[in-house]
């Protein structure tokens, strides 16, 4: 019942359990575009790791079916599925040379020792390691092990490459790095890459979409702009970027506007995202810098708040407030040089407008 | 030229890091002072000891002192007896060593070399005493009746050519002395009485030697007392009688004219000898130079060379049987693999001699495999299978016992190989079996590595189990070695075939470590 609609990779009502008495995954339905890069985003024990091993061939799923280039897969071994792979800790095998490692899937596709040498010298001057094919993986910087290890995933031209936390061993600079590289060479070589991570920066740097998994669920699959602009509830806002949250209950409801009294009485407008009827409890999500620090001219909100706390971070300042009973208030606030004088105590106004803070499912 | 660097105080900056280091280092070193000692007891000095014993061999020279300087001018390859003045010695040296009984241990040493040697000791031990010796004692006598008495004895040792001049004498006299001391304690004192006729003997052939220059010296001799002994004694001398001790020996013991005999006395009479080293391989120094023992009296090269091969193949089985265990100990989730890893552990807690009695009970004609085959109706009743007091035996026993060296090993290099090497290989296209023999095969061979090193060493010296269960065919060379050390008592042998086996290991280490290199052994 496969159907043809041109996924590259199609996870069609897929079900994992371990124990047998509980899902690690539960009911994905996912369908990624050839050329795509989509990165499974998640907190550890959510689901995204499995579902990589479930793609690679490593773990079977317990119920569903999986498509590659719509052809059912489940019965299929990871060696004849021609995924490229790149693991958490690189897997290069430390008996064998950079060069070696790099022609192992060469060598099995049986290609002519100089068809071998030309393309494992193509894909290490790719990764611009031309110089290093004699070395062992352990003679290698993290970095160019790191690389190493793309280029061996790339070398045998798959159309899919999954990723399994190819970066997390790295230090942040370099991390960066290899971020843009690795997003260059998807978009040189045009293939399909699938991209486990926990870090959503890294999600939203690279990707075109990005699923966010929890608790075995994809919570949202949208681009990254999407997700950090429009969370559909509030484990993505969580998840993604910095986030206030504010409790209350809903008061009435306008098309997709909605009016919200918090705990100590002030009300809010925000945009209704994820709310039930009114008189339901509602948390209520605000990105940081979205704050008007003592606004000039009117807004939407305005709200009082007491300093708590006053962070330097060089291009602006993080300043911790207490803000209706949320003790954990952030505000961005744009160094703009004219010294403003913060101290811990002092009571400001912070405004922003209805559209920046969004209604979302209630969560403690 | 770099400068030296130096310290602010202008102190060489590697002399400064030294002293600062040193203290460090003596605290270290009387941490391990313990240990060290403790090895350098019972680790060190008995393998240095055993080194020496493989080539020690002054009981000869120590018993038959003055024999084995006589013997030193006979012509072991030709066709005669020794001379008189040998048996002469012989029979000093003999009547020393009969009164402090040593020389049935010296009769059982050179029987090592040559058999039957050792009862023509201990029956002639028996006889010495009945030997006739006065023969020169009576003809010193005759010219001089002051060679009777102690005094003589004594004028002559204070003379300045004694010993130098007198090597036979002088050995002789030591005996004597030795003699007296055992005989009447050891307060007895030897200058006061005439020593035995022996001791003449050997100033008879001592005599014959001497120069006209050292006959004057000692006529002339400023101690009246000495040149009046000495006054004509060179003249009369000549007629003395040459001696009867080898008719009389022949007469105690055919063996004493047989020139096999005397070449092995010869042969021995150093302190360091190879003659344990040439019996370890089946071979004997003859008057014809070495050559191999009688085909009937080979046994060690077999020996060795079985000890190899069935400890190689022990090596080999413990591979085939460990490594699929071991992968299952690395690869099974921990509950169930700690339940394996103390089944492996079992056997270390059990008895080897425990274990080994098992083999027995399992093994043997009407043991438990044989019987179950036979209700299975794979052997026949009176076909059952030898499977025990066998080199078949010995290597099923051998393999169990030692299969945990091979497993643990294994096992910890194993653990430490990531399951995503395997996962990588299959990824790019690798079929379970390419990937095992590509991927993790090669990594796991310092832990086949460590653990062949392990149970071959352990195997090579193995000594218990194929005693039990090895019967004639089974055996190793460790229970010869532990033969000669409990039961024949021959330790040089023991010694020289324990240097042997420990060369041997040394010798595999080194290519060991050539071929594969030892930093590729992993324990852990």
């Amino acid at each position: 019942m496969s159907t043809n609609n041109g996924a590259a990779v199609r996870f069609e009502k897929v079900q994992k359990s371990y124990d047998g008495k509980n899902l690690v995954v539960k009911d994905l339905n996912l369908d990624i575009a050839p050329g795509e890069f989509l990165t499974m985003l998640g907190p550890s024990g959510s689901g995204k790791t499995t579902c990589l091993m479930m793609l690679a061939g490593f773990e079977p799923a317990t119920h569903g079916e999986i498509f590659l280039n719509n052809e059912p897969i489940n019965n299929v071994p990871p060696y004849k599925r021609g995924i490229g792979m790149v693991f958490q800790n690189y897997a290069l095998f430390p008996h064998m040379t950079v060069a070696e490692n790099l022609a192992f899937p060469l060598q099995i596709r049986k290609l002519s020792k100089s068809d071998r040498d030309a393309k494992v010298k193509k894909a290490l001057d790719m990764v611009e390691l031309g110089e290093f094919g004699n070395r062992r993986p352990i003679q290698l910087s993290g970095g160019q092990q790191q690389r190493v290890a793309v280029a061996r995933a790339l070398v045998f031209d798959p159309d899919l490459v999954l990723m399994d936390e190819p970066l997390g061993a790295l230090d942040k600079q370099l991390r960066e790095q290899m971020q843009y590289e690795i997003k260059h060479i998807h978009e040189n070589l045009g293939i399909t890459v699938v991209y486990v991570t926990h870090d959503q920066s890294e999600a939203l740097t690279m990707s075109d979409r990005v699923a966010v998994f929890e608790d075995g669920v994809i919570q949202q699959l949208s681009g990254p702009d999407e997700l950090y602009e429009n969370p559909q509830n509030s484990f993505v806002a969580q998840f993604i970027g910095e986030n206030n949250k504010l409790s209350g209950t809903v008061t009435s409801i306008d098309n997709n506007h909605c009016q919200v009294k918090l705990a100590d009485g002030t009300t809010l407008s925000a945009e209704a995202v994820n709310i039930g009827a009114i008189g339901d409890q509602t948390t209520v999500s605000l990105r940081p810098e979205r704050i008007e620090f003592d606004p000039t001219e009117s807004m939407d909100n305005l709200i009082k708040g007491t300093i708590k706390e006053v962070i330097y971070h060089g291009d602006h300042l993080r300043v911790v407030m207490s803000v209706a009973g949320n003790d954990e208030f952030i505000v961005k606030v744009r160094n703009r040089g004219d010294q403003r004088v913060l101290e811990n105590g002092q009571v400001h106004t912070l405004g922003w407008a209805s559209i920046d803070c969004k209604a979302l499912d209630f969560t403690a | 030229m770099a400068t030296e660097l130096t310290t602010h105080d202008g102190q060489p900056l590697h002399k400064s890091l030294a002293k600062a280091l040193r203290r460090e280092k003596l605290r270290a070193l009387v941490l391990i002072a313990p240990l060290l000692v403790f090895v350098l007891l019972t680790f060190v000095s008995p393998i240095l000891d055993m080194l020496f014993r493989s080539v020690e061999n002054s009981i000869v020279a120590d018993t038959l002192p003055d024999t084995t300087r006589a013997l030193q001018s006979w012509d072991p390859l030709g066709d005669e007896l020794p001379s008189e003045e040998v048996y002469a010695s012989l029979a000093n040296d003999m009547m020393l060593a009969q009164e402090v009984k040593i020389h049935t241990r010296l009769g059982s040493r050179l029987n090592y070399d040559q058999p039957g040697i050792a009862s023509m000791f201990r029956k002639s031990g028996r006889r010495i005493k009945r030997l006739d010796a006065e023969i020169h004692l009576d003809a010193f006598t005759n010219v001089n009746a002051a060679w009777a008495t102690p005094a003589s004895w004594t004028a002559l040792r204070k003379h300045s050519l004694w010993p130098e001049a007198f090597p036979s004498s002088s050995i002789a006299w030591n005996n004597w002395a030795k003699f007296v001391k055992s005989d009447e304690g050891d307060d007895a004192d030897p200058t006061a009485t005439s020593p035995y006729g022996f001791t003449y003997s050997a100033l008879h052939h001592d005599l014959k030697k001497l120069s006209s220059e050292q006959w004057n010296k000692l006529s002339s001799s400023d101690n009246s007392e000495l040149s009046a002994l000495f006054n004509g004694l060179q003249e009369a001398s000549v007629s003395f009688p040459d001696g009867n001790y080898k008719e009389q020996f022949l007469d105690m013991h055919d063996g004493w004219g047989e020139l096999d005999n005397w070449q092995t006395i010869h042969r021995l009479s150093p302190k360091v000898v190879d003659s344990y080293y040439w019996a370890s391989v089946d071979r004997e120094r003859t008057s014809d130079g070495v050559v191999q023992k009688p085909e009937n009296e080979r046994i060690y090269v077999t020996l060795f060379i079985r000890t190899l091969l069935m400890s190689l193949l022990i090596t080999f089985s413990c591979i085939l049987l460990g490594y699929p265990i071991a992968y299952l100990l690395a690869t099974l989730p921990t509950r169930t693999s700690n339940l394996l890893m103390i089944l492996v552990l079992l056997p270390f807690w059990t008895s080897l001699l425990v274990r080994t009695s098992a083999w027995k009970v399992l093994l043997q004609q009407q043991g438990v495999i044989n019987n179950i085959l036979v209700w299975l109706g794979l052997v026949g009743d009176d076909n059952r299978l030898a499977l025990i007091n066998n080199m078949t035996g010995t290597i099923i026993t051998m393999t169990h016992i030692l299969l945990p060296f091979m497993i643990l090993p294994l096992f910890s290099v194993m653990k430490t190989i990531s399951p995503s090497y395997v996962r990588a290989a299959k990824s790019m296209g690798a079929t379970d079996w390419y990937a095992f023999r590509r991927i993790y095969f090669p990594n796991t061979i310092p832990g086949i590595g460590a653990g062949s090193i392990l149970v071959f060493i352990l195997s090579i010296g193995y000594y218990i189990t194929p005693e039990l269960v090895g019967g004639t065919k089974g055996v190793f060379i460790s229970n010869r070695i532990a033969y000669h050390i409990s039961s024949s008592l021959n330790w040089g042998l023991a010694a020289a075939l324990g240097s042997i086996l420990l060369v041997a290991v040394l010798i595999l280490y080194w290519a060991y470590d050539r071929i594969v290199g030892i930093d590729n052994v992993k324990l852990g």
